[in-house]
This record gives structure tokens, sequence and C-alpha cells, in this order.
């Protein structure tokens, strides 16, 4: 009996644990980016949390050999949208472990591999050697 | 001092060609932020094959402008030497687009300077000998690498005979959205495939080029017969280099 007690209170602990963790799912969009102040993502949110790979890949493949740009679905339109700024201004890396990428990542215990060569905060276009509001 | 003087007869010439230059630029700017606005959403294809003539008769003994604005838009300038590296290993290991060459002819002591990139073969041999379709040609003739499947054999840098290629050793910290690199992968010139897809109709090296006043580098279309390109391919003698090839490059020298 008291073992069962002490199962059932483990489990329903261990439940809320994760019901709470899946809420602060929610919470990974940083506060201060574009991304907080939009209604959802591109595609729905609960689309994108699980398919935002396969859709990245897929523009991937788009724009390296096809050349199409468009934003809707680029590692560079994540990045612009989901980019937070330090109180300089100075945008931090999507993939830190406080940051939208990473914090996910971290919790999901997964390593993206897109930080190896891409960018992880935007760089200007105009002026492509300074990430914005940076000064280097 | 020298240059003072010469200068000052023709400042009012210089004046309206100032003028009419910062017009030029306006409107160039005005061109490029529409442009921006919308990347393209269509895919590249094969009405068009990019390519550049490059005039050695141009080109300036010692400038190195199309070299600098390359390796800013590329962001090949930010690469940083690995930790206890030789300064000279670092400088033949680095990546490099393009690179200037010196050719002299013994017999006359004639110098001629060039810039030497990817040529942008019709019948490229990187893709050719590429195990996994990571080197491949676009629909509009520019080749590149596709590093999400190049797993750095170099097998295409063997191949190139133009030394085009560079490889990436180190993991690469400072990068442009615009231009990712990363630890084992190859790369090289695209003719700057960014500013094609967003619609800036130029090459960082042909504007820094024009910029210095040379003009020794001319970008455009070679399948559009009224393109500025083709008239001029068609008044002035050119080649390709290693023509023996028969590689069909899409850039073309004149005066070597």
């Amino acid at each position: 009996m008291a073992n069962a007690l002490v199962r059932g209170c483990l489990i329903s602990a261990s439940l809320a644990w994760a019901l709470s963790a899946q809420a602060a799912g929610g919470s990974f969009v940083v506060p201060g980016s574009k991304a907080a102040s939009e209604k959802s993502c591109v595609e729905p949110t609960a689309f994108m949390r699980r398919n935002h790979m396969e859709v990245i890949e897929h523009q991937r493949d788009e724009t390296v050999h096809s050349g199409i740009r468009a934003t809707k679905h680029s590692l560079a339109g994540c990045i612009q949208c989901h980019v937070s700024r330090d109180s300089n201004g100075t945008p931090i890396p999507v993939d830190r472990p406080d940051q939208f990428c990473g914090a996910c990542h971290r919790y999901m215990a997964v390593r993206p591999d897109c930080f190896g060569c891409h960018a992880t905060v935007p760089t200007s276009a105009a002026l492509p050697r300074q990430p914005q509001g940076e000064t280097n | 001092m020298k240059m003072k003087d010469k200068v000052q007869p023709d400042r009012r010439a210089f004046l309206s060609t100032a003028a009419m230059t910062a017009t030029a630029l306006a409107a160039g700017v005005v061109l490029r932020t529409v442009a921006q606005a919308e990347p393209r959403s269509e895919a590249a294809d094969d009405s068009v094959r990019y390519g550049m003539l490059i005039d050695t008769n141009r080109c300036a003994e010692g400038c190195d402008a199309c070299v600098q604005a390359c390796n800013r838009e590329n962001g090949l300038d930010l690469q940083e030497k690995p930790e206890g590296a030789e300064d000279g290993k670092w400088a033949l290991q680095k990546a490099q687009w393009i690179r200037k060459v010196q050719v002299q002819d013994n017999l006359t002591g004639k110098r001629t300077n060039l810039p030497l990139m990817c040529q942008h073969c019709e019948h490229p041999p990187c893709v050719d000998v590429c195990p996994t379709g990571a080197s491949f040609k676009r629909a509009d003739g520019i080749v590149l690498v596709d590093r999400h499947i190049c797993i750095g054999c170099r097998y295409c840098m063997m191949a190139c005979p133009y030394k085009a290629r560079s490889f990436i050793h180190q993991v690469v910290e400072k990068k442009l959205t615009q231009t990712p690199r990363g630890k084992g992968c190859v790369e090289s010139c695209n003719l700057c495939v960014h500013r094609r897809d967003n619609g800036i109709e130029s090459t960082a090296c042909a504007d820094a080029c024009a910029a210095e006043g040379h003009q020794a580098i001319l970008f455009g279309d070679l399948k559009d017969p009224n393109s500025p390109l083709v008239k001029a391919l068609e008044r002035i003698a050119s080649r390709q280099l290693r023509e023996d090839l028969a590689l069909n490059t899409g850039v073309r020298y004149a005066g070597v």
C-alpha cells in the first residue's frame, strides 16, 4: 500500500514536471526577439516544434541548388526573427544554451549541426562584415 | 603635389564626373534595396550563363582591390590563424577565392597581371570527380559546393587546373549569413551567388576594380547578345586559360 502510494506520488510528480516543462516549451521564444511579438511562427507552432528541421532541410536544397531565397522557411529567416539582443543592442548567438535554438536543443539533448557553418547572428546585407548593432 | 597640379585644370570635369557618379550610386542604392526586399522565389534556369571578361591590360601591378573586396564580401578576412600555426603555412592554407597572378614572358620581359579565380567551366573537372555530388554546376553556369553534402575529400582541389578551391581546416568562429563556412568543407568563388539571387547585377571584385578606376573585370550574362559582356567579347580578343583542356570556361581573359 505504502509502495503504491510512493509510486503514485512519484508518477504524479514526474507528470507534473513533464507538463510544466512542456508548458515552459512555449517560453523558449526569447523575450525581446522579433518572434516574441509575432502571433505564430511561419507555420503553426506545434508543426514547427516537430518539423522545423524538415522544413529547413527542404529549403536548404532549394536555396543551394536553385538559388531560391524566399525567406519563409530559410535558416537566415529563423535567426533574423528569433535572435535576441543584449542591453547594447548586440545580437546574442541563437545557439547559446539560454537562447532560442540552444535552450530547446539542450533540453532535448540534440546537437544541431547548422551552426558549424551558418552564422548564429544576422549580419546586415548592406554591411556584411558587421553583425547588426555590433561594431567590430 | 605633382598630382594636384595635374588635377586642378580638370576640376570642372572632375566635379561633373563626381556628380554623375553620385547620381549613379544613389540610383544603385535604391535598386539594391528594392532587390533585397524581394529575394528570388523562382529557380535559377539555363536561359542565362554568368561569366566574366578580365582585361589583363587594365589589371594594375600591385593592386589587389578585387582580392580585398572578395575577402570582405565573403567573410574570408574573418578567418583566424590557428593557435601555434606558422605565418607562412597559414598564408598558404587559408581559404582564398581570388589569387593575383603575375606571368612574365622571359623573352620580352613583358609582365602580365591577372586575378585568377574559379573559371566556372561548362565541363568542370571538380564536378566530374566529386564522389557525393557536392560539387555541382547550377543551371545558370555557376560552379559551387553544396557544403551540406561535401565530405571534405578534396578530390576537386586535385582536379581543378586553376587552383581555385580551398579547404577549411579549422572550426570557423566568425562567418557571414550570406557565406556560411565550416570545418571540413571545400569552397571557391561562387560568382557572388547571393548577389545573383538577390538581383544585384555585379560581383564584389568587378565593383572594386571599377571603383579603383581600372575596370579590368566585366561581369555579365554570356547568353545575352546585348549584354556589355558579350559586346566586349565580340570586340576584344580574349581566350580561355588552359583552353587545351576544352572546359569552356565562363571566365575569359584578354591580353594573355
